[in-house]
């Protein structure tokens, strides 16, 4: 056991020394796409007087985006961070055959490269935080307190390791010559319909669609930190997306680390 | 521990309805530079799973240093050190750093883990490349980068699967030279090779693996005289060769005369001396030599003795 954790200690060593010399790239595929969306919706939109008013109530929309962009850069994140390599080492380089002779079980080298996207999961939330909170126009402030900090913790850590979770399973079963559609077809739809633009609780006029986004695991992510950051908007119950994010962090890491047993030992 | 480093029982490997590994029974001795030598899809490459993990065996045993390895993968990977068929190096990582992680991942402390990263660049001639990004490797060095990762952490037994497949002679050569003197420093070697020519310059002992079992296991010398192999010597003459024909079949090394026109072809139980006699005969009648040629025993001559078949690269 001793000797796993050193293992795992040292392949965890290797991807902080990887992702230090990557650093920059890092930055900026997880910076763009939220600094361009509340500068556009936050910022753009309010000065020039087009739609967008966030809720009927009077909540600002940045304020309804700050949680789901957090979600999304969480997401995003922590599905790449995890996949894209990974299709690399399965086809291309063939690291993978390499790295499963590392002296540990094989789910230990599984389970570190979802710890690792877990890690860059949340340091991408913590890079994206300022950037939604502070970008607005003037007047468009978002309101953010977060009144229960434990609460929070939790579903920051299992928003990650979901996500990270995700990133294997893709990475595992995704065909090389069909990456480039894993935006297309995972990571648009999570986004779009994710609950990351509107609480999930206002969809109710749109009955289908409110319980169709239920198959989404970014909808959970959102809405828990919807609840986390921004209590005072509609949110869904605790209970159903603690359920929902410990229950899938810890159902899909399994069955993602036996998809990736089963595909490196034959 | 005075375990085989390797050793193999009934082992077997089927993946659907291919029979990939059937029945394969061997052991590795402390020491000895192994090969296993047959044609492509003969079932060495799936040993070498089983053998190093990765590949489930369907059935049998499969020991490495003692240890099952379907029930102590973790422990059976600390011992061995592999070198894959496919440049499996680490492309975001440095020379060097390939090295170090990979020393660090078996346990090897940092500051021993940096010396040893020192030490195998060194002694593999890429202390220059330290620093370089290992995609600008070529095959040859990079081929040496994957040899020397897997010397790291000082495994007891090392696997090469094919090292060689695909490497211009040059790189071929030399590399033998550094497993030559890997073995003889020590290390436990088992090679695969599909070359009769690589696993009869480095192997004290030859599986030759047809259709997943092995055939004969032997030192490649004593494989060449059981099963048959002999050398070839032919003889190319001016005029009627039928009396150096009749004078040949009363040598005591000839097993065989053939004649052909103005050919002669002996073969022989030995290759020394029996070229000689000829030529020697062949003047004591006045008969002119025009050529002459021997052809020693070779792998490939057990192997077509072995299979029936003629052996393929």
């Amino acid at each position: 056991m001793r000797a796993w954790l050193q293992t795992f200690g040292a392949l965890l060593a290797r991807d902080i020394r990887v992702l230090r010399r990557n650093f920059g790239q890092f930055l900026i595929r997880t910076i763009m796409q939220p600094l361009l969306f509340v500068f556009v919706f936050a910022y753009v939109f309010p000065k020039i007087g087009q739609g967008f008013h966030g809720l009927p109530n009077g909540v600002s929309f940045s304020t309804v985006l700050v949680p789901g962009l957090i979600a999304v850069a969480i997401n995003f994140q922590g599905i790449q961070a995890v996949a894209l390599p990974l299709v690399q080492e399965f086809s291309v380089s063939k690291e993978i055959e390499d790295r499963v002779l590392a002296p540990v079980p094989v789910w230990v080298v599984g389970f570190e490269k979802i710890f690792a996207g877990a890690v860059q999961s949340l340091m991408a939330a913590g890079v994206v935080f300022p950037i939604v909170y502070l970008v607005h126009a003037h007047g468009e402030a978002p309101v953010v307190h977060v009144s229960d900090p434990a609460l929070f913790a939790v579903v920051l850590v299992f928003a990650c390791f979901l996500a990270a979770a995700m990133g294997l399973f893709i990475g595992t079963v995704l065909d090389p010559r069909k990456v480039t559609l894993l935006f297309a077809v995972v990571v648009l739809p999570l986004t779009f319909l994710g609950c990351i633009y509107y609480p999930w609780a206002t969809l109710t006029p749109i009955l289908w669609l409110k319980v169709l986004v239920l198959f989404n695991p970014m909808v959970y992510m959102s809405e828990g930190l919807r609840t986390s950051l921004t209590p005072d908007l509609p949110h869904m119950p605790v209970w159903a997306f603690m359920f929902a994010l410990v229950g899938g962090s810890i159902g899909l890491g399994i069955f993602s680390l036996q998809t990736f047993r089963r595909r490196v030992v034959t | 521990m005075g375990d085989a480093p390797i050793r193999t029982e009934q082992l077997r490997k089927v993946y659907g309805t291919l029979v990939a590994v059937d029945g394969l029974d061997l052991e590795v001795r402390r020491g000895e530079f192994f090969g296993l030598l047959g044609p492509n899809g003969a079932g060495k490459s799936t040993t070498i799973g089983m053998l190093t993990t990765t590949v489930f065996p369907t059935g049998g045993r499969a020991l490495v240093s003692g240890l099952d390895v379907s029930r102590h993968a973790a422990d059976v990977k600390r011992q061995i050190g592999v070198v894959s068929q496919a440049n499996t190096l680490d492309r975001a990582l440095t020379v060097w750093e390939n090295l170090y992680y990979h020393g660090r991942f078996f346990g090897v402390p940092r500051p021993r883990a940096r010396a040893r990263a020192d030490e195998l660049l060194e002694q593999f001639s890429l202390t220059e490349r330290a620093d370089s990004m290992v995609f600008q490797l070529s095959g040859g060095l990079a081929q040496r980068l994957m040899l020397a990762r897997a010397l790291v952490h000082e495994p007891q037994v090392l696997f090469l699967d094919e090292p060689t497949s695909g490497i211009d002679p040059q790189t071929r050569i030399n590399l033998w030279r550094i497993l030559e003197d890997l073995n003889r420093a020590g290390q436990t070697t088992l090679l695969t090779t599909h070359y009769m020519e690589e696993a009869d310059v480095l192997c004290e002992r030859i599986a030759v693996i047809d259709r997943g079992k092995a055939l004969a296991v032997d030192t490649p010398a004593e494989l060449k005289r059981r099963y048959g192999a002999e050398t070839v010597i032919t003889l190319t003459l001016e005029g009627d060769p039928t009396p150096l024909a009749e004078r040949a079949e009363r040598l005591d090394a000839v097993r065989s005369v053939e004649r052909d026109h103005q050919i002669v072809r002996v073969r022989a139980s030995r290759s020394e001396g029996v070229l000689v006699q000829l030529v020697q005969e062949a003047a004591a009648l006045g008969l002119t030599v025009r050529d002459a040629s021997s052809l020693p025993p070779s792998l490939e001559t057990v192997f077509l003795n072995l299979t029936g078949r003629e052996y393929r690269e």
